[in-house]
């Protein structure tokens, strides 16, 4: 089915070409990163994870939000999801490969990288994200491959696959739940050191995945024949609203706990966030942004009008998109470090050598979903008729 | 048999191995490569050593050594820093030597280009131990 | 026998990721080899030794900047830290790497000031290090044992064996740790080497990696005390054995009041400090 990425229109090949520019641009200055060190970001010594790990943690979540797929259409027998579930599938493939990147460019020791497997640190969430992230990448690659192969061949999948269906339903939940141990047992970052963490993380990911997967669906119905259904993207689109809804609710817990109780240490990196600290405000107009487009997005989706209009369903997408964005894979993980130890606010901002990287890497993950989605759609253009039996 | 496109392919092969053996044929011509290394044992401090000892001795034998010194630098290192021990007893003299790059080895082979970089050059290998340990002060080999 | 194209290409796939596998796993076996052991490999004679390593610290001893200084050039020097200060003298926020360092009381001791505490009290210098804690988070994240506890007590770190993820820098609630966010053999703007004057008898580092104080394992395995307790003025840093009962350190915690950092967290510190007490007030 491979060779069915290599045949398409001059749009396809403009559009890959597009995305193989930019990686290269990233690739470049990955190399001058690699070259002089990480002292290329804007990262420092009270500030030690930044863009890139950011981006890892929101797009751990898109990863795991193909089982808001997989749950309802193979556990509950859904119909509706039928054709769409390969699109989240492949989305989660695309998502994983640029976490695995994402974490590659942020290493100091990139080649020592094999040191995680030499020896094993079962105490450590890293090793354990390491293992479940490669394990879910190799079950989505099989599931994926194996079920649009049979519906090639028009026929249901074989029965071996089913156990890997729903082997990736709490692989799903766990590759983001280590993710969010890695935040929520430091002892000494009170802006993680909360127990609603992962329960946030999911929510979070529940939300964004999906919105994501709205907005591909759509434009996928667009530039081919292949239409994941209007009522599939329906059913998508609730699950985004009460993902999005809990979410924001987690969000508003987290404040109460932080200011009622009235303890500096929980209280100073939301404040440095959302009003700024000691004179560094750097991040409060994007944190502000976050907010209103999370509380407008969230109105949307749930006034059903709205929502049924699939022109302001993707603007409330878009929206909502970009507002988790901006709070998982940026303000989460600067919060946690400012203020510092000594209680003393050092900024960060990412550099130009920074951004192109997450660009590049960004390009290398559409590249992958690109190539994927194509020979999806060409596999259900050339079987479209065909009933699917999964 | 006939063989259909028959020059083409010849031609091709003869590329081919062309391209593939070059490195070599390259070598040999500009007349690189051919020599082998020979790693100088002569510095002042292993001199010194042959004076008191009688006879030119490192930690193990030439063989040992050629054949292991990357696993025996690498148990070594796991030994001093993991294991906290710094000594360790030969298996040719039973001599006790202080288990250290910089400190031990590179004492008495104080010429690391001649004696390091002779083998690691030919073989074009770069052990990355330079990129935190201090290469000693290149001493002039002493006229005996 | 005739197979189809795709029934070989299965097979001979199959076989190459088995053969290179195995190729793989055979070149391996070295890294599994049992690494040395005694006798054929032993500690020093005159080397220190504890059960648990600590640290007391009074700060009263140390009456003048020269008296803190030195300790921190000490430190600094013995181990090759890079400095990498402004070309104006100012400190470089961004790749600066320090061992030890000092802090005022507030920021040292956050939310164990008061208001009515007088600004002098508030900008009481204390020396701040790795605490080699009991308990340490950032053992309990480095994904490679890159860092972990020695047998003494001391939170080790091994430069050959850190993948520079940082986790343990996240995870230190102290901000002990320092990262390499460029070659420390460099040039500052002015010309100078980052490393002024390079202590041969000990390794650098190189970019990528995370370093911290290690209590001086290359000094205590020669019998000598850590560099920082050779510079400080006479008891100004006291360095001994808290298991052992007769040890200056643990009779100074026994009957004196000392603090430590951020206690709370039940990482379990082993630098302790000497408050409000003898010269001082």
């Amino acid at each position: 089915m491979l060779e069915k990425a290599l045949v398409g229109s001059k749009k396809y090949w403009a559009w890959l070409m597009f995305l193989g520019a930019l990686a290269l641009v990233g690739a470049y200055y990955y190399y001058q990163q690699f070259m002089y060190g990480l002292g290329l970001t804007g990262l420092h010594r009270d500030v030690t994870w930044g863009l890139y790990i950011g981006q890892f943690t929101f797009l751990v979540g898109v990863a795991a939000s193909a089982v808001m797929l997989v749950i309802p259409h193979y556990l509950h027998d859904f119909k509706t999801f039928g054709k769409i579930v390969i699109l989240g599938e492949f989305l989660a493939i695309s998502a994983v490969v640029m976490c695995i990147l994402f974490i590659m460019v942020d290493m100091g020791q990139p080649m020592r990288v094999v040191n995680i497997f030499l020896h094993p640190t079962l105490t450590a969430m890293v090793f354990w994200d390491t293992v479940v992230l490669n394990g879910y990448l190799f079950i989505n690659l099989l599931v994926g491959w194996v079920t649009l192969g049979s519906d090639r061949k028009g026929i249901a999948p074989p029965k071996w696959i089913k156990p890997f269906i729903y082997l990736s339903i709490p692989w799903a939940i766990s590759i983001h739940t280590v993710t969010a141990f890695l935040y929520a047992g430091i002892p000494g970052r009170h802006f993680w050191l909360s127990a609603i963490m992962a329960a946030r993380f999911l929510a979070s990911a529940f939300a964004g995945g999906p919105a994501l997967l709205i907005i591909l669906a759509l434009i996928v119905r667009k530039i081919s024949k292949f239409d994941a259904g209007k009522e599939a993207i329906q059913a998508v689109g609730r699950i985004v609203a009460y993902a999005m809804f809990a979410n924001v609710f987690f969000l508003g817990l987290e404040f109460f706990t932080a200011f009622y109780s009235g303890i500096p240490g929980h209280a100073q990196s939301f404040l440095y966030l959302y009003t700024g600290l000691e004179g560094h405000s750097e991040l409060v107009p994007l944190m502000w942004t976050s907010t209103v487009f999370a509380a407008i997005s969230l109105t949307m989706l749930w006034i059903p009008a709205i929502r049924r209009n699939e022109g302001t369903l993707v603007l409330a997408c878009i929206m909502l998109f970009i507002s988790l964005w901006i709070d998982k894979g940026f303000g989460l993980i600067i919060g946690g470090f400012v203020p510092n130890p000594f209680e003393e606010v050092h900024a960060y901002w990412p550099t130009m050598p920074e951004t192109m990287i997450t660009v590049g890497v960004w390009a290398i993950g559409f590249l992958v979903l690109s190539l994927l989605y194509k020979i999806a759609i060409t596999v259900r253009e050339e079987t479209a008729g065909i009933e699917i039996e999964h | 048999m006939k063989i259909y496109d028959g020059g083409k392919i010849f031609l091709g092969l003869l590329v081919f191995v062309a391209l593939a053996t070059f490195p070599f044929t390259y070598n040999m011509v500009m007349g690189k490569g051919t020599k082998a290394p020979e790693p100088k044992t002569d510095t002042p401090a292993i001199q010194e050593w042959e004076k008191v000892n009688g006879k030119k001795e490192c930690v193990e034998s030439k063989d040992f050594m050629r054949k292991e010194h990357m696993q025996l630098l690498n148990n070594w290192r796991e030994s001093v820093v993991r294991d906290y021990n710094r000594g360790y007893i030969s298996t040719t003299s039973h001599k006790r030597f202080n288990m250290s790059l910089q400190n031990g080895c590179m004492t008495c082979h104080s010429n690391k280009k001649k004696f390091c970089d002779e083998c690691h050059t030919y073989m074009s290998v770069k052990p990355y131990c330079w990129d935190c340990h201090i290469q000693p002060e290149e001493k002039e080999e002493a006229k005996s | 026998m005739s197979m189809d194209r795709r029934s070989f290409l299965k097979i001979a796939g199959i076989s190459s990721i088995l053969g290179f596998g195995a190729s793989v796993a055979s070149a391996t076996h070295t890294i599994w080899q049992k690494g040395l052991e005694p006798p054929q490999v032993d500690k020093n004679k005159e080397a220190l030794i504890a059960k648990r390593w600590a640290m007391v610290v009074d700060m009263s001893k140390f009456k003048t900047d020269e008296d803190v200084k030195q300790v921190i050039t000490a430190c600094h020097q013995t181990h090759n830290v890079p400095d990498f200060r402004n070309a104006d003298g100012s400190v470089n926020k961004k790749d600066e790497i320090k061992w030890i360092w000092q802090a005022s009381y507030e920021r040292a001791f956050p939310g164990q000031d008061n208001k009515y505490m007088s600004e002098h009290m508030k900008e009481m210098p204390f020396f701040v290090l790795c605490n080699h804690c009991d308990n340490p988070p950032c053992v309990r994240v480095c994904p490679t044992k890159a860092t972990f506890k020695l047998p003494d007590g001391i939170t080790m770190q091994d430069e050959h064996r850190c993948i520079g993820c940082r986790f343990c820098m996240a995870a230190c609630p102290y901000g002990s740790r320092s990262f390499n966010w460029r070659d420390p053999r460099g040039t500052n703007p002015n010309g100078e080497p980052f490393i002024k004057n390079e202590n041969k008898e000990y390794p650098m580092r190189t970019k990528g990696v995370v370093e911290k104080c290690t209590f001086c394992t290359e000094r205590l395995s020669v019998g000598k005390l850590p560099a920082c307790v050779e510079a400080a003025p006479k008891g100004g840093l006291l360095f001994g054995d808290m298991e052992d009962p007769n040890s200056e350190v643990r009779k100074i915690v026994t009957n004196q009041y000392t603090i430590r950092r951020k206690s709370d967290l039940g990482t379990g510190p082993a630098i302790y400090y000497i408050v409000g007490g003898s010269d001082h007030a």
